[in-house]
């Protein structure tokens, strides 16, 4: 009884027409079922996310192109600048080079002016100086011969004769 | 230790009320297991949603070993379904086997070759149909005589030979399962304390073992459904 009830296992006697039946018609029942409510949302989400992914990856992808284009327009705007900035160093040197120059060109002239009108100066100073020493002197001369010869002769004679002597001795020297 | 089945006559159709009651049961397992698990979907998985999610890869994994996913594709929720399906049924009979006055109520639907060999044919019937739909009736006509035409009578019997391994795998590992667990509960355990103190660690053993039974024979019942399919609808194979 116990090997024939495990060989020919729980089907018993008969054939079983009816669980054939049913098992087939519940399956289908839980096919419909599952795809309804469980496989058809589950496969529908998943697929949502593979969209969203590659969607992501493409937004991605772009705003990397788009970095790799703003880094290389601000590498590119750095040299510029840069570039820039040489040139304008350039051009103060070169400007302060100039100035320098004319600065002291401005400044040599000057000193020259200042050294002529100097020497001007002096020369007047000396021409006043010896004609003043030059008057002194004939006064002196005057007087001097006034005392040694006493009214000899009259003192606008002397200057006349003094000053012809004083031109003598200018002339000589 | 021989327990009868429930056998009633309604519209000249043999039902076995303990078959009917267990294929209910799975199905509604499997329903409300996936029901609940989506309910709340989101695009970032938690909990349930990753192992559902994990099931379809691992279904689309099988049907892409076997055919390309264009064609086979419309086989991953078929494939979904049997393998949830089987999986439960084998896991129902683990836990307990209930009887009734000598009569054999709670076990696995699988445990019996009607239900087994009811998908098996299923399976196979499904293939045909695709086979035909799918490569025209010439095409699938032809394939009958591929090779070599004297191989004919050799495809028909293949395609029975095939309905019932299929069907016939599945039925004795379960069974053979639930028989053993029915000798070491039933019989051994009955035997004194000894017997129970003895019985405790068999059947710790095998319980584990046919659960892991229970899985391989669910995967490989997916598998070969998918082989099946590949050889009726791929065009080299």
């Amino acid at each position: 009884m116990l090997t024939n009830s495990l060989v020919l296992g729980a089907a018993g006697g008969g054939f079983n027409g009816g669980d054939i039946l049913y098992q087939l018609i519940m399956f289908i029942i839980l096919l419909a079922l599952l795809k309804k409510f469980a496989w058809g949302p589950l496969m529908g989400i998943m697929q949502q996310r593979e969209e969203h992914i590659a969607s992501e990856i493409q937004a991605a992808e772009e705003s990397r192109t788009e970095a790799k284009k703003l880094l290389e327009e601000q590498r590119n705007l750095l040299k510029e600048a840069r570039t820039e900035a040489q040139g304008l160093i350039e051009n103060a040197k070169k400007q302060g080079d100039v100035q320098r120059e004319e600065i002291i060109a401005a400044a040599r002239t000057e000193s020259e002016r200042i050294k002529e009108s100097a020497k001007l100066e002096i020369g007047q100073q000396k021409e006043q100086a010896v004609a003043a020493i030059r008057e002194q002197v004939a006064s002196l001369s005057v007087l001097i011969a006034s005392k040694v010869i006493e009214k000899e002769l009259s003192a606008a004679d002397q200057e006349k004769l003094i000053n012809e002597y004083i031109q003598e001795a200018g002339e000589k020297r | 230790m021989h327990h009868e089945a429930p056998i009633v006559d309604f519209l000249g159709l043999n039902f076995n009320l303990s078959n009917v009651l267990m294929i209910t049961v799975a199905s509604a397992v499997v329903f409300i297991i996936a029901l609940l698990s989506t309910r709340r979907l989101a695009m970032k998985p938690t909990g349930m949603q990753n192992f559902f999610e994990w099931i379809m890869d691992f279904v689309k994994n099988i049907i892409n070993s076997t055919m390309d996913w264009k064609t086979g594709g419309r086989f991953h929720i078929l494939g979904l379904t049997l393998i949830m399906y089987i999986f439960v049924s084998n896991m129902l009979g683990l836990p307990f086997a209930i009887t009734y006055d000598h009569t054999l109520w709670w076990k696995s639907p699988t445990a019996d070759p009607v239900i087994t060999l009811t998908l098996a044919a299923m399976v196979v019937g499904l293939s045909h149909y695709y086979g035909v739909k799918l490569k025209g009736v010439g095409e699938y006509g032809r394939d009958f005589i591929r090779p070599m035409p004297f191989l004919f009578p050799l495809k028909i019997i293949e395609e029975f030979a095939n309905t019932l391994t299929l069907g016939l795998r599945l039925y004795g590992n379960i069974y053979a399962g639930e028989i053993l667990l029915t000798l070491l509960v039933g019989g051994l355990a009955h035997a004194g304390v000894g017997g129970m103190l003895a019985a405790i660690l068999p059947t710790l053993v095998w319980q584990g073992f046919s659960i892991f039974v229970g899985s391989i024979q669910a995967f490989i019942f997916c598998m070969l459904t998918m082989v099946y399919m590949a050889h009726k609808v791929s065009h080299d194979h």
